[in-house]
């Protein structure tokens, strides 16, 4: 079990085109982190750079205090899991797990007391002896997440390992992945596009864009004080609204004409950005219909354009001013069609306001 | 290991300088392992493909006793020859003309093999590449004996319909037809096979796409079918001509050249004039005349292999 | 509803004939492609006197005979020909496979300085046919004194099978996922053994495509062994065949096809049983690469 520690990464490819610009990043031991962002921003070459299968081009890498610049990636004393699980096809389930163990010249004893071992944490002792192509997605995954298991790493390390499967099992598979965890223990890099895995998945969400780091945090952090507009946007779904506005006399000014006032506690906070041109953040789920009564709320007249029955909620798609593509959660029983206007409220102890900008949150 | 951590730990640098020195030293260590593992295609390439080519080249210059260089002594002789311009005009008839009758009855084959019960397919698949198979020297023989002048089993079955005789191998021009047939009969099965391999992967979608559009069957052959396989066609094609082009086993077994040098091709007679009248010289120079060519037809199959690459990456 | 069932039923003809069509043309060509094979197999098992009567129909045989094939198996030249065969293909076979099995590997996995023109180069090699080399060959095998004899023709047969091989091998190779090598990577495998636990098992069945041509187009060689060999005791089977069998003036047909059809056994023996892989090494080239 190891810390593992980032200092300046950057990933320089042939032509100058920087996949990873310098980023910082400690990760404590036992820690699970979950790196998440969109394709392109270099959360993977991040991984990849740490399992020493891509050469870094600037900066430091240490697991375990020991710098590993350096070390090929089978001296590292890493484990990881692929996207597509990269099983051995020829071999069996048991082998595939073993081959690690083999070529380190385990004795063959603790190898099979090691797989059988991990075999048990992942209920796939049924199927040591059959080939990965008679294992369905599910069970390749877990056979995968055993091979990492058995060599009993520093560092384990995921690549989107759940991205080729389908939704269902996806979480069925991401509570395992939460469970073997908890078991092992072992400190996890876990690399991910889907931030609703990251978030049920990390004990800190590491949100990467275009290369950079735009925040580390725990789950919940990201999701109530997002630093940046990109993390406010890309942390919950549906998405976030964004409508411009300004502040004026301790009150966001929409530009569709809504006056909503700024609660109390957070007047003092928002005082100097008054007269810039701003941003109100607002989740979905924080944009519902009237009658829920709560402390600091404001109207909103809307007109919905498209509505989205979900069973547990309804989805309201509208318009406001120069922001398209709003929406708001409200109670399936609440009455609503495209076209009728109807009442929302907004729940502005989580409103949020961003520089316009610059796209920091306030 | 230790030696590079303390190293790495102790030197700073930037992002230009370059981390990972033990790391690209494996790189580096890498390329000295692949170019070794590739050092025995190399030798065979360079030594026994590239180095007689150029070889031949010079031997090309030499006089027949092989002891002085006479330029462009032997080309010129060939130019001169009469029967060197027969064996130019018999190659590319046979070739051109043997190719595309393969190439043909390869793709009409292809065509009603992929349109039969899939299950059948594998039967008759099998049993059309035996051709293929035997190796061409020993199946000619058995041509040989078909077209046999007093014995000849062809002519029996086309006096079956009325058709007299033919003296085919007797006659320039029926030694001619004969050389092609069996080249025609040897090569169609692996056009077939190319074909059938080419047809199997154009989606199936397409076609049903294309009748629901309304194409016919032989519009979308034309639309679909064609331009699809336009590639393999153009490879398979230009691949089979260098090969019949410079086809040696079944002039040598069936007429080896006769009547009177009359069905020489390029390869049997730089075979005659370089090896068994021994004038290596004029042999080498015989072949060399195959080269532009071949040259030709590589590029574009090249080309083709490069375009089709980039299509499926 | 009329109109219906008359379209349903004029496409049903239109298939049935389409069928017809298809069943008729390749009965005809299975017809056409095997004549000669069968035309050899029935002169193998005619006695002479029955192939030197003129009379009837030279299709039938009346009284068939093995006489021919026990002639040809109890000829030690005969023997010696397949011998020699068999030599030179397994060594060229074993050559040929570690030459571009090595090259394969370095050529889709190690990027290395001039690895894409090597590749290329590979591919034009391939190209290259043996008729235009035979000549300077003879000289430089000539040189090494190793005319007359079946080592000279293993040291050359590489030239026809490496190329295609190594080619073939490459598109195997490149097929296979790249995380498949970062996960051996990872596991602790070193190069040797990515390449003998990993991509040969994982390759197999283009190992097997790639040995099964080497192995036929070793077989059935026919320049190079006409050229360099001219003493009976070490030709192989082609060559043999053809030069030594073929008097042309004697009825020896029955012999010389039961000697073509036995030496061409193997490669059909091998195509019979192995016929996917067969296939799979013939496309590859054009699908593959």
């Amino acid at each position: 079990m190891a810390q593992v520690t980032l200092r300046k990464i950057v990933k320089e490819y042939e032509g100058g085109v920087q996949a990873v610009k310098g980023i910082d990043l400690d990760i404590a031991d036992h820690e699970f982190v979950v790196l998440v962002g969109p394709s392109g921003c270099g959360k993977s070459t991040t991984l990849r750079m740490i399992a020493g299968l891509e050469e870094i081009s600037g900066g430091d890498i240490m697991i375990g205090g020991a710098v590993v610049n350096d070390v090929p990636p089978r001296d590292r004393d890493i484990a990881m899991v692929f996207q597509n699980y990269a099983l051995y096809p020829h071999m069996s389930v048991f082998d595939n797990m073993a081959f690690g163990l083999m070529l380190r010249k385990f004795p063959k004893d603790e190898i099979k007391r090691r797989v059988d071992n991990a075999a048990r944490i992942l209920d796939i002792v049924p199927l040591l002896e059959r080939k990965p192509k008679a294992l369905s997605g599910g069970q390749r995954q877990r056979v995968a997440m055993g091979r990492a298991i058995v060599r009993d790493p520093k560092v384990f390390l995921f690549d989107e390992p759940l991205s080729n499967l389908d939704a269902k099992l996806r979480v069925q598979m991401r509570t395992e992945i939460k469970k073997v965890h908890q078991t092992v223990r072992t400190t996890t890099i876990y690399v991910t596009h889907d931030q609703v895995e990251a978030m049920t998945l990390a004990d800190r969400v590491v949100v990467m864009n275009h290369g950079i780091i735009e925040q580390v945090g725990p789950p919940q952090e990201l999701y109530h004080n997002p630093a940046t507009r990109f993390v406010a946007g890309f942390i919950g779904s549906p998405a976030m609204n964004f409508l411009p506005a300004r502040v004026e006399n301790d009150r966001v000014h929409l530009h569709g004409d809504a006056w909503l006032p700024i609660p109390e506690a957070r007047r003092a906070r928002y005082a100097s950005a008054a007269g810039r041109d701003l941003l109100f953040g607002i989740r979905p789920e924080h944009l519902t219909d009237q009658r829920l009564g709560l402390p600091n709320r404001a109207d909103i007249l809307i007109t919905p354009e498209v509505i989205e029955p979900m069973g547990m909620e309804t989805l309201v798609h509208f318009h406001l001013g120069e922001a398209r593509d709003c929406c708001a959660r409200i109670e399936p029983t609440v009455h609503a069609a495209p076209g009728e206007p109807i009442l929302l409220t907004a729940d502005m102890n989580n409103m949020h306001l961003l520089d316009a900008a610059t796209g920091r949150v306030l | 290991m230790p030696d590079s951590m303390t190293a790495a730990v102790s030197a700073p640098r930037g992002p230009e300088s370059g981390a990972g020195g033990g790391l690209r030293r494996l790189a580096r260590r890498r390329s000295t392992i692949a170019f070794l593992m590739t050092l025995p295609l190399i030798c065979v390439i360079v030594g026994l493909v590239a180095y007689p080519a150029v070889y031949a080249v010079y031997l090309s210059t030499l006089n027949r006793r092989m002891d002085e260089f006479a330029g462009l002594l032997q080309f010129e002789i060939l130019v001169d020859n009469e029967t060197f311009w027969l064996v130019v005009w018999q190659s590319c008839l046979f070739a051109i003309s043997a190719v595309l009758a393969k190439a043909l009855i390869g793709f009409w084959l292809a065509h009603m093999l992929h349109h039969i019960p899939t299950k059948g397919q594998r039967k008759w698949r099998g049993m059309l590449l035996i051709p293929w198979v035997i190796p061409p020297a020993l199946s000619t023989l058995g041509w040989w004996w078909m077209y046999d002048p007093t014995y000849s089993s062809l002519n029996w079955i086309l006096a079956i319909f009325a058709v007299p005789a033919v003296p085919w191998l007797g006659e320039p021009w029926w030694a001619r037809i004969s050389v092609i047939l069996v080249n025609v009969w040897y090569g169609a099965p692996f056009f077939m096979i190319m074909y059938l391999a080419a047809l199997k992967s154009v989606p199936e979608q397409l076609y049903e796409a294309a009748a629901i559009d309304g194409a016919t069957s032989w519009q979308r052959l034309r639309h679909i079918t064609l331009p699809m396989m336009q590639n393999i066609i153009s490879i398979t094609v230009l691949f089979s001509l260098i090969v019949t082009f410079a086809n040696y086993d079944i002039v040598r077994v069936l007429t080896n050249g006769g009547p009177r040098d009359l069905t020489h091709v390029f390869a049997t007679y730089a075979f005659q004039v370089g090896i068994l009248s021994g004038n290596i010289p004029r042999g080498a120079a015989v072949s060399l005349f195959m080269l532009p060519a071949l040259a030709v037809f590589a590029y574009f199959i090249l080309r083709g292999v490069n375009r089709r690459n980039r299509e499926m990456a | 509803m009329n109109l219906a069932a008359n379209i349903h039923g004029s496409l049903r003809a239109e298939r049935r004939w389409a069928l017809i069509i298809a069943y008729v043309s390749l009965c005809a060509a299975v017809v056409i492609f095997l004549l000669p094979p069968v035309y050899m197999l029935i002169t193998s098992l005619k006695t002479n006197a029955e192939m030197s009567n003129l009379q009837g129909n030279p299709w039938l045989v009346r009284s068939p005979t093995l006489e021919h094939y026990g002639t040809i198996l109890g000829n030690p030249l005969f023997l010696t020909f397949f011998w020699n065969s068999i030599k030179v293909t397994v060594l060229t076979v074993i050559v040929t496979m570690v030459i571009s099995v090595l090259a394969a590997f370095a050529l889709a996995r190690m990027r290395f300085w001039g690895s894409q023109a090597l590749a290329t180069g590979v591919f034009l090699t391939y190209l290259v046919p043996d008729t235009l080399l035979f000549i300077p060959l003879y000289q430089i095998v000539g040189g090494l004194g190793l005319l007359n004899s079946t080592w000279g023709l293993v040291l050359v047969y590489p030239t026809l099978t490496v190329p295609f091989c190594t080619w073939i091998m490459i598109g195997y190779f490149a097929s296979i996922p790249k995380e498949l090598d970062e996960a051996a990577l990872i596991d602790g495998a070193t190069w040797s053994q990515m390449l003998l636990k990993i991509f040969i098992p994982v390759a197999l069945p283009g190992i097997i495509a790639a040995t099964i041509f080497a192995f036929t187009v070793s077989w059935a060689a026919f320049v190079y062994p006409t050229a360099f060999i001219t003493t009976p005791d070490q030709m192989p089977l082609t060559i043999g065949v053809v030069s030594t069998l073929v008097r042309g003036d004697t009825f020896a047909w029955g012999q010389i096809m039961a000697g073509a059809l036995l030496a061409a056994l193997p490669p059909v023996v091998v195509y019979a049983f192995l016929m996917d892989y067969y296939i799979a090494g013939l496309t590859a080239g054009a699908t593959k690469g």
